[in-house]
């Protein structure tokens, strides 16, 4: 069969089979932009892990005098101070990085953070108790500190910011799973709807199709001009859902450019266009399995 | 050419044989009527040369090829081998009469050049030189069916067949038609086989003639006439299984080429 012939086939068909075809761009598009969204929801949750993993730390409070914990008889003295940053030194090279923050510099953090609201008010040197600043090598570890030192004398707690950071993530994965399980809904409606459209596709071309057989020719060139046109269809929707991600991407993080911190956090253009080809390559896909299982099914070569 | 060897076939809903234990063969070049009442099994003959339906026992030998072991994928190649003709043309009705010819030539793959040269050749060939851009419906029977044998000889098959080509034709019109088919088979050297029952062509061309009744072989003559046994006992024709090409000409031709919901 040649290109031209085949191309002008293929054009006729998509012409006379106009509305199912763009239906099944659409629902394509529908599908691949919810798969899109579950892809850069998961790539979004791996970028903040590689940036804030490296800057999460564990944080050790020493007792104070108000401590009601029962660990803490006394404020934190010298030498259970130097015990535990001794302790810290051992735990090397797990611990990467051990800063010591004094009353004094935590109330400063606190008061250059909280400079212009009234909480600065309530609070007096002494309030936020001295502590020891632990960067993990690998921030999963994060229960070899806390069990070496919750409890340790002088300790009032061990705190890890990660937790924080973790609920962000499982909101991620929920979302992922949401977009994902939507995506495979309408994954199901897309492969339907070329099923049927190709099917009427055939029904209307059955003349030429009975003719086709009549002079022999090869199944795959009575096939081709499907298969092509479901390529097609999928193709231009897997398009538009990329263009509906960087649609989507700019609405969601696109005011937070100004903001250089998060800016690394975020995703952005180079994302999508790594999604972008299992996009394509998924309508491909999808295309060549629902048009070959379809024709072999229906249509009599 | 065409060899039938011990042929039977039974159709799945049927209990009496379409052809019951069929032999014969038809050599390269000749011109051969199938003829017999309605039912008797020349359609199922032809089905069977074009491998549209696999034989029940015995063999079929196309071209020396034996059809029950040709695998599927090589039946297109059968075909390009045979032409075929029906008694309701089968043209595609938004396609011009050079466009329709052409046709046969595309779904092959010939280049545009070469189908440039032998539509007008073709149609020349059938008589219907000025009229390729004529629409189907433009045209009378005769010339219809006119397309329809320039289609299935456009490719030059060493084999054409025909069945109930002049069905729809009025006694002059089918004259010529069947003087077409004869100067095909004289001029290319193509082997025609015709199925009818037109007892003036028949009786006209003094061709062999093989008749058939109720799927049995009961007269090969070199050179015959229409001479039917029992002419009054019509048999009832086979019902045929559906996505057929020779579907019932009163329905659209095309319905079964897509398959329903079973």
């Amino acid at each position: 069969m040649r290109l031209r012939f085949l191309l002008g086939d293929v054009w006729v068909g998509l012409r006379r089979n106009l509305s199912m075809a763009i239906s099944v761009v659409l629902v394509t598009m529908i599908s691949l932009f919810l798969l899109g969204l579950g892809l850069l929801a998961q790539r979004q949750a791996d970028v903040m892990k590689g940036y804030w993993y490296d800057r999460v730390q564990v944080s050790i409070f020493m007792c104070t005098k108000e401590s009601r914990d029962p660990n803490c008889p006394t404020a934190v003295t010298e030498d259970q101070k130097a015990n535990i940053r001794a302790q810290l030194d051992q735990l090397k090279p797990l611990v990467k990085d051990v800063f010591y923050e004094s009353e004094q510099e935590a109330y400063d953090r606190f008061a250059e953070q909280f400079r212009d609201t009234p909480l600065i008010g309530n609070i007096a040197v002494g309030d936020i108790p001295q502590s020891f600043r632990v960067q993990l090598s690998d921030p999963s570890k994060y229960d070899v500190i806390a069990s070496t030192f919750e409890g340790a004398p002088g300790v009032d707690s061990v705190t890890d910011q990660k937790k924080v950071l973790e609920k962000l993530f499982s909101i991620l994965n929920k979302f992922t799973r949401y977009a994902v399980a939507l995506a495979i809904v309408m994954v199901v409606c897309a492969v339907l709807l070329m099923a049927t459209t190709i099917r009427q596709a055939a029904f209307s071309r059955r003349r030429e199709i009975g003719i086709m057989r009549l002079v022999g020719a090869s199944n795959m060139a009575i096939r081709l001009p499907f298969i092509a046109e479901t390529i097609i269809a999928a193709v231009v929707g897997a398009a538009m859902a990329v263009g509906l991600l960087f649609a989507a991407v700019r609405a969601l993080v696109g005011d937070n450019n100004r903001n250089v911190v998060l800016n690394q956090a975020t995703i952005g253009a180079a994302d999508i266009w790594h999604v972008a080809p299992i996009l394509g390559a998924m309508a491909i896909v999808l295309a060549i399995l629902t048009s070959t299982i379809t024709l072999w099914r229906y249509l009599r070569v | 050419m065409i060899r039938f060897e011990n042929v039977t076939k039974t159709y799945p809903r049927s209990t009496r044989p379409a052809l019951d234990d069929i032999s014969l063969e038809i050599e390269r070049g000749q011109f051969v009527f199938v003829v017999g009442p309605s039912g008797s099994g020349k359609s199922t003959m032809l089905r069977l040369v074009i491998r549209e339906e696999p034989t029940s026992t015995g063999s079929v030998l196309v071209a020396g090829h034996d059809l029950a072991l040709l695998p599927p994928r090589k039946v297109p190649r059968l075909r390009r081998q045979i032409g075929t003709v029906f008694q309701d043309f089968r043209l595609l009705p938004n396609k011009t009469v050079s466009q329709n010819v052409a046709f046969a030539l595309q779904v092959l793959g010939k280049p545009s050049r070469t189908i440039r040269m032998l539509v007008p050749e073709t149609l020349e060939l059938v008589g219907l030189d000025g009229k390729g851009k004529r629409m189907p419906h433009e045209l009378s029977g005769g010339e219809q069916q006119r397309v329809a044998i320039a289609r299935a000889v456009v490719n030059k098959p060493p084999i054409l067949l025909a069945d109930e080509p002049t069905g729809n034709l009025d006694p002059t019109t089918s004259l010529d038609i069947v003087r077409l088919l004869a100067s095909v088979n004289t001029q290319y050297g193509t082997t025609v086989v015709m199925a009818t029952h037109d007892n003036v062509i028949v009786d006209e061309l003094q061709r062999r003639v093989i008749e058939l009744d109720s799927g049995v072989l009961v007269r090969d003559e070199a050179q015959g006439g229409y001479v039917l046994k029992n002419p009054d006992e019509e048999a009832v024709a086979p019902e045929l299984p559906e996505n057929d090409l020779w579907a019932n000409p009163d329905a659209d031709w095309a319905d079964d080429v897509v398959r329903g919901d079973d």
